[in-house]
């Protein structure tokens, strides 16, 4: 008898060393996988995912379940492949006051909502570097506004919206002094400041404009959501940092248990902005917005900005201390649960609402931070989920009740229950998850369905390229109690958060082509008879008129070496998918690419004598490749008259001599 | 007994009626499909107009040089309303008469009408798919672009079908209702 349970004893050792092997992807990919993510030839993507940039600066569109590439939204960056940011049309709304900043760190989106549900109109995404705001449309996928944000610096915590996008916010990351003054970095305890900035979005137009700004002390704000449903009122920023370092953060913003999640109420900010206890301070911030019918942007410099100091707004701002710098600061669909991730912690504090607010009814202080009242931990605490993973970074929810958080360093996607705070199932992610997303997860209503982890590390999920990788996304069902993986898909510059809603919330109201009797371009040419060149001192500006398969005018002489040549290029197609593009030779800038009804503006300086031929770069029909022309450019001084046209008479002329 | 049946009389309302649709639905309609057009194009063509992708269809026939289509350039949309308007008041004419001979007549007025729109819809569709710009940067030997009058025909990378529209199966209809009028008049009249 003891022999045989010796015996058994052996076999399960045997048995477990089988089962201890490290997880890899074959053994967390089960059978059905590829059925579930195999979008068919001409049949399209359920889902929408829009991703961040990160470091390339632009939005990136992806179909879910396929996980293929629908789309890159220039925002942030130049784009030389459509001429975002070079057109004259353009080039403004990467305009700041620093000038024209070429580049920026996109880490964040948010769809607009009405009643907490996604409405689609629009995609708002941060601009973390030089600090902004862009609006994005989502009936043409175009960039259409983009706002500076004065007093602030590492613009992280942004774009996250009320639940009517009643405001758009930001928040600074990189504490610095108001006003651009000029200190010491180590007086960052006195003079430097964080800003919790509400920018105020028009019902119906969209138009961004900053109502206020909270002065806060100089700490870092991570990330942040707004309340929903009863804490509807209320907005929640994480912080890092409270230690107040300026130098060495790595260790010097380590040191305390706890930082704080700064809890915003956002209606009582309102009021007292509206009751004039604010300040105008003078604040530089520019504001571009693009106009579709004259496809042109207006950029305008804001002179000041109202900050609301906290001392002179009680019961506005209280502070809930939270473990381990924390990253991820999210609320739950019913809008009772606040989840904080200590991105250095073992636990995952969740916090309620209810609580808070008795705490603060009940003034259940710890002490105060700057004036700003610190509630007692424990007092909004509704519970920790223990031993969840190790560094837990941001948490999204299904509509069932379950939460998802995702976690660097332990590789992992967890899911728990809300109510009992017990982890349900993990999931291994390749590698080292940073946001995670789940459809409307951090809305009123998830879509649930489908989990998609944005992970920061790539190593040998693709074939090498060389040094530099594409990064991962990994795509699981979250259908099932259990998590299953079902795909890894490759995102370029660097993900951060992204947002994702049913392709039938807006794929029907996609522009196919701009109307050109809409088109109020004040350089159009509406029609072929209306190309022209027009001189104004050593200003030249061509109408130009592109359609298949010829430019009118495509011979242009009569123009100098040092001239400001502006090539006005009308799209007369009104058709689906019959982009035109325009280059020119040894042009200092990008190309054009012009939608059917669309103009636009390509400046070009020759520096040289010579014959330049331009031409059509969108592959547009069987006769693109004829779709060119030539402008002679003259030395300066030289007695060559304006000329331009197509010939088309003297190729008449000449047909007829023939016969 | 010369007079008209109740099926006759019938039969002119009807009539009547019919053409009327003209003014609510387009007689025929030509859909073409490319593998470039996924969603096909259509024109429609009206007792007065036509409609449809005409825009994008002018575009692409530029290549093989057939001419751009233009609502202008249509006689048979001032004349052919009042011809057909007019045929319609000779009806009310005939059911007033109330003589065999005119329903007999009035049918024979149709069959002309009927046969040379046809023949006049042809000669335009041989026009347009022949006469073509000598320049045009695509040129097939031996090749004509005749749109099918009626049916499918390939040309090129495009497919066409040609078929009558709601208009054009009451013209059709209207047709049939006054060849089966005559001839349950004649058997009328012959056996009494």
């Amino acid at each position: 008898m003891k022999r045989l349970s010796f015996l058994m004893i052996c076999c399960a050792v045997l048995g477990s060393m089988q089962s201890c092997k490290m997880k890899n992807t074959e053994s967390a990919v089960s059978g059905d996988a590829a059925s579930k993510v195999y979008v068919a030839p001409g049949k399209y993507d359920e889902f929408y995912n829009f991703v961040s940039g990160g470091f390339n600066g632009q939005v990136t569109v992806y179909g879910l379940p396929s996980g293929r590439l629908l789309k890159m939204i220039p925002v942030f960056s130049l784009n030389p492949e459509n001429g975002y940011g070079y057109s004259e049309e353009t080039k403004d709304m990467l305009k700041t006051t620093a000038g024209y900043v070429p580049w920026d760190d996109q880490h964040h989106l948010e769809l607009s909502q009405t009643n907490g549900e996604h409405d689609g109109r629009w995609l708002f995404a941060n601009a973390n570097n030089t600090p902004r705001i862009a609006r994005i449309d989502l009936s043409t996928f175009k960039t259409m506004e983009i706002l500076e944000i004065p007093n602030s610096a590492g613009n992280h915590s942004s774009p996250f919206i009320t639940e009517n996008t009643e405001y758009v916010v930001a928040g600074t990351r990189f504490a610095v002094p108001m006003g651009n003054e000029d200190v010491p970095i180590n007086s960052f305890k006195q003079n430097f400041k964080s800003t919790a900035t509400f920018v105020r979005v028009d019902k119906t137009t969209g138009n961004m404009d900053i109502a206020f700004q909270i002065m806060l002390p100089g700490m870092n704000l991570d990330l942040s959501h707004a309340g929903k449903g009863p804490s509807h009122d209320w907005f929640f920023f994480s912080t890092y940092n409270t230690e107040q370092a300026n130098t060495l953060l790595e260790v010097n913003a380590s040191q305390k248990d706890k930082d704080f999640i700064v809890a915003v109420n956002w209606k009582k900010a309102e009021e007292y902005a509206n009751a004039g206890k604010g300040k105008r301070l003078p604040a530089g911030y520019v504001h571009n917005t693009f106009d579709e019918h004259t496809q042109n942007t207006t950029s305008t410099l804001q002179k000041d900005v109202l900050v609301l100091d906290p001392k002179d707004c009680p019961d506005m701002l209280y502070m809930i201390p939270c473990p381990k710098s924390p990253h991820g600061c999210d609320i739950d669909p019913t809008g009772e649960y606040i989840v904080g991730s200590g991105k250095l912690a073992a636990l995952i504090p969740v916090f309620s609402f209810t609580k808070l607010q008795a705490a603060i009814q009940n003034k259940k202080f710890e002490g105060v931070y700057y004036g700003i009242p610190v509630v007692k931990y424990e007092e909004a605490l509704y519970g920790e989920v223990k031993k969840p993973g190790l560094g837990p970074l941001h948490t999204e929810f299904d509509a069932e009740g379950n939460a998802y958080t995702s976690f660097f360093i332990s590789s992992e996607v967890v899911k728990w229950n809300i109510k009992d705070l017990k982890v349900i199932d993990r999931s291994p992610t390749f590698y080292s998850v940073g946001h995670l997303m789940v459809p409307g997860g951090d809305t009123k209503k998830p879509y649930g369905k489908y989990l998609v982890a944005y992970n920061k590390i790539t190593k040998d999920r693709f074939l090498p390229t060389g040094p530099e990788l594409a990064q991962s996304a990994q795509l699981y069902s979250i259908e099932g109690e259990k998590l299953k993986l079902l795909l890894d898909f490759p995102t370029f510059g660097e993900p951060h958060y992204a947002q994702a809603l049913p392709a039938q919330k807006i794929k029907d109201k996609s522009t196919k082509f701009y109307d050109i009797m809409q088109n109020k371009h004040p350089f159009i040419a509406l029609g072929e008879k209306n190309a022209k060149v027009i001189r104004q001192g050593n200003r030249v500006d061509i109408y130009m008129t592109a359609i298949r398969s010829h430019l009118t005018p495509d011979n242009i002489e009569g123009v100098f070496v040092g001239d400001e040549i502006y090539f006005h290029v009308t799209n007369l197609e009104q058709d689906w998918d019959v982009p035109h593009g325009f280059a020119i030779k040894n042009n200092a800038n990008a190309e054009l690419l012009i939608m059917p009804g669309e103009t636009s503006t390509l400046k070009f300086i020759p520096d040289k004598q010579g014959i330049y031929p331009f031409y059509c770069t969108d592959f547009c029909s069987a006769l693109h490749q004829e779709m060119q022309g030539y402008l002679r450019v003259s030395a300066k001084g030289s007695n060559v008259p304006l000329k331009y046209g197509t010939n088309a008479t003297d190729t008449a002329a000449v047909l007829t001599a023939q016969k | 007994m010369n007079k008209l049946s109740a099926f006759g009389k019938g039969s002119i309302i009807l009539v009547i009626i019919f053409l009327a649709s003209l003014w609510i639905f387009p007689m025929w309609q030509i859909d073409l499909r490319a593998p470039q057009y996924p969603g096909g194009l259509s024109m429609k063509i009206w007792i007065n107009d036509i409609t449809g992708d005409v825009d994008i269809i002018n575009g692409l026939n530029h290549y093989i040089g057939m001419k751009t289509i233009h609502k202008a350039d249509f006689r048979e949309f001032v004349y052919l309303p009042v011809a057909i308007l007019s045929f319609m008041g000779l009806g009310v004419v005939v059911l007033l008469l109330n003589r065999r001979i005119g329903y007999y007549l009035w049918t024979a007025v149709f069959l002309v009408l009927g046969l040379f729109s046809f023949y006049d819809f042809y000669k335009w569709e041989y026009d347009y798919g022949h006469n073509l710009n000598p320049d045009a940067p695509i040129k097939v030997p031996g090749m004509a672009y005749q749109p099918p009058l009626l049916g499918y025909k390939k040309m090129l990378n495009f497919e066409a079908l040609s078929q009558p529209h709601v208009g054009g199966w009451c013209f059709i209809l209207a047709g049939v209702l006054l060849l089966a009028g005559c001839y349950y008049e004649r058997r009328k009249s012959t056996r009494l």
